[in-house]
């Protein structure tokens, strides 16, 4: 495992001076998986928060070299660099030269948007991580509703009201997803555990072929928290056993971190103004049921790992 | 026919169908990546390219995407890379592709497709129009019209370096009728492997990905402080597209005997009336030209083989000597006044004296309805009409040229 000692040594890729939030948690998540790589990095960033924070004309944080095509085909658009550059090889070009090869998404461009095609660059082999940074809505546009934000949560297409409770759906389980692509690596990962999180970008991107890392990192806009609470936020979250830190590795199930004390969800929702209306009295029946339900993923996900 | 016996038969001259001439084209161009997926009726140039790359071929890098909106993100992806990168679709593909034609213009790659014109949906069709080419046409590419198999190929290779000229850096399709050219088999003449190889020789790329001692952000946030300077500099290269392929056209020339310029003027030389037409249908016309001059009727044909840019001052020469010019549109507009080959020409001729009332619209061959010798002749004696003057009001500015009403 690095220690801070080793960060530290390794080059920068992801310069300071970007225009993210106070309390945005995909800097930590992006500035690390970064850390984790060995070779020159070409990255394949969707349309989000990401890009358009971090490289506004003529500025960029990016100390690797960077692509930005459209919202829906980081996957597509990492595919056709890592597809010129086995071509190259094949004509005789870059022959001692290595690469990783990174997109990075948002859960709209990742769960939804561009699920199809990061499903057929993940089908198809190609030798690259895909990363995507999890903050459970669509922060760029302003907070609306995406696979990955959790029921009951208040965005503003599926805003709290007079009868309705916030989003009507459980989050879609992409990890699980992704690893049922049979690709050689698929893992969960949080800002927070960060070690095990650089750990995971160095496996994903020494493997031969795809791999898939899913970060919390949230949006203290969407979920109604203040800077300062966000890496206590997404301990907590992992904590409760609503985020597991987990990864797929050639089809085994690995849980790699398992909390002393399971915390409660329900006092996770409790500290986020989104779910703020989910304590009004009237919820009570769906507070539990939202409990019932990160109990059960929990139990099955400790069946899949061997870990009960 | 395997690919074996495509690539190494010695005779110049092959009868090859319109997709089978793009997928020599793209062999011989042999692009670093190619990504593309299939739709009728562009499918055979994929498979074909297919056989290539398993016959070891070419050394290209194919990517079979799980869509046309995926081909093209991998292509932009590729070329950003530094490296040539071509894909083909037809129709709906091309509508899918919709979002990223302008990320790739917008961002001056010089990416090569072949686009096999196929009616749009709904109703669902698979045959001829030109619906989807035009419904892209101001997406920023340079747009190539073919007429038959011969020109399919020729057009794609100096697509080539009409896109990669540093002045333009701007992608190209060349679009080729489905069925009618794409399927129908005709004696092409192809240069050898390593004239193509020369004549294009080797892609000089501004920028790439894979260049680790110079690191680039390739499509950044870019808002009211610089876009619209960005913009202007997509339509200098534009501006500037219309020298490199006359004289991309004069080089292929000389390589292959076979002229290639902006427009092709057919019997212009005595013509009082004319008949603009791209494409396929350009054939037919020739034909019936032909026809009509041998009875001593003045009539030519100003095939455009370049709609984007459009090549308004070589319309307006060939056409001053006209009286009269029928406009032959292979899609629709709700423009109200009439197709977008016929907008164009009248915007062309615009403040040159030539009246309005002369110049008439045939909407035809929608969804792959023919286009037969006896249409394109009546086009032709309306024009004789219109010419006159003494019958001229009895055709109407728009007319629909071979449907049912
Ligand atoms: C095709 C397309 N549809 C919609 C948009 C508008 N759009 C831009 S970013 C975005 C949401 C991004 O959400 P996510 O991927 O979760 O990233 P975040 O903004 O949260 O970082 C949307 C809807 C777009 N740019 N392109």
């Amino acid at each position: 495992m690095v220690t801070v000692k080793d960060l530290e040594k390794r080059p920068e890729l992801f310069n300071p001076g970007h225009r993210a939030c106070a309390g945005c948690g995909f800097p930590q998540a992006v500035r690390l998986v970064l850390k984790a790589s060995k070779n020159p990095v070409v990255v394949s960033v969707a349309t989000g928060c990401l890009e358009v924070t971090t490289t506004v004309f003529p500025q960029t944080s990016w100390g690797c070299s960077y692509i930005h095509n459209a919202f829906e085909n980081a996957a597509a658009t990492i595919s056709g660099v890592e597809a010129a550059y086995r071509g190259l090889k094949r004509f005789g070009h870059l022959t001692d030269q290595k690469f990783h090869f990174i997109a990075f998404g948002g859960d709209g461009g990742t769960y939804d948007i561009g699920f199809q095609a990061l499903s057929g660059a993940l089908e198809r082999g190609h030798n690259f991580l895909y990363v995507c940074y999890d903050n459970e809505a669509y922060a760029n546009t302003g907070i609306q509703r995406s696979g990955a934000t959790p029921k009951g949560a208040s965005t503003t297409t599926t805003p709290a009201g007079k009868i309705g409770s916030g989003k009507n759906q459980f989050r879609k389980d992409l990890t699980a997803i992704a690893a049922a692509h049979r690709i050689p690596y698929a893992a969960q990962g949080s800002i927070t555990h960060w070690k095990d999180l650089v750990a995971k970008a160095e496996k994903g991107l020494d493997v031969e072929g795809p791999a898939f890392l899913n970060i919390l990192a949230p949006c203290r806009l969407s979920w109604g928290t203040a800077p300062e609470e966000t890496i206590d936020l997404v301990r907590h979250a992992v904590d409760s056993c609503f985020w597991p830190l987990y990864e797929v590795e050639k089809g085994k199930w690995k849980l790699n971190y398992k909390p002393r004390e399971k915390k409660s969800y329900i006092e996770w929702l409790k500290r986020q103004r989104r779910f703020r209306h989910l304590f009004n009295g009237r919820n009570k029946e769906l507070l539990l049921e939202l409990q019932a339900e990160v109990d059960r993923r929990w139990e099955e996900l400790l069946e899949k790992c061997g870990a009960k | 026919m395997g690919s074996e016996v495509l690539a190494q038969k010695e005779t110049r001259y092959r009868a090859l169908s319109g997709n089978e001439a793009a997928a020599q084209a793209m062999r011989q161009i042999e692009p670093v990546v190619v990504a593309a997926y299939p739709i009728t009726p562009q499918t055979e140039i994929v498979q074909l390219f297919s056989n290539f790359v398993s016959d070891g071929l070419v050394r290209t890098e194919f990517v079979p995407v799980e869509s046309e909106h995926s081909a093209l993100s991998a292509v932009v992806g590729a070329a950003s890379s530094g490296v040539r990168a071509m894909t083909a679709t037809s129709s709906n593909g091309l509508a899918l592709m919709f979002e990223i034609l302008n990320i790739a213009s917008g961002l001056r790659l010089p990416i090569v497709m072949t686009v096999v014109n196929r009616a749009l949906s709904a109703p669902i069709n698979i045959h001829c129009d030109h619906g989807d080419t035009m419904g892209v046409r101001d997406a920023g590419w340079i747009q190539l019209y073919a007429e038959n198999a011969q020109e399919t190929y020729d057009n794609l290779i100096q697509a080539v370096r009409i896109a990669e000229h540093p002045a333009v850096r701007l992608p190209v399709m060349v679009a080729v009728d489905g069925f009618i050219v794409s399927h129908g088999i005709e004696n092409v003449e192809m240069l050898d492997d390593q004239t193509v190889k020369t004549f294009i020789g080797t892609f000089q790329p501004d920028f790439s990905l894979l260049d680790p001692d110079h690191i680039v952000t390739i499509g950044p946030l870019v808002l009211q402080d610089s876009y619209f300077e960005i913009k202007r500099l997509q339509v200098e290269a534009v501006e500037a597209a219309y020298q490199v392929i006359t004289e991309v056209g004069l080089d292929f020339e000389k390589v292959s005997g076979r002229c290639y310029q902006l427009v092709e003027e057919y019997r212009m030389e005595e013509a009082e009336t004319a008949v603009v037409a791209l494409g396929s249908t350009a054939g037919n016309f020739k034909e019936v030209v032909d026809q009509f001059q041998a009875r001593g009727v003045p009539v030519g044909l100003l095939k455009l083989r370049v709609f984007r840019p459009f090549p308004a001052e070589q319309v307006r020469r060939a056409l001053a000597r006209c009286r009269a010019v029928a406009v032959m549109d292979r899609a629709h507009s709700l423009s109200g006044q009439g197709g977008p080959l016929f907008t164009e020409v009248k915007a062309a001729l615009q403040g040159t004296g030539f009246p309005a009332g002369s110049m008439v619209n045939y909407v035809y061959g929608l969804g792959g309805r023919e286009i037969t010798l006896e249409m394109a002749q009546r086009v032709v004696e309306d024009l004789q009409k219109l010419a006159k003057g003494s019958e001229g009001d009895q055709v109407l500015p728009v007319n629909y040229l071979g449907l049912r009403e």
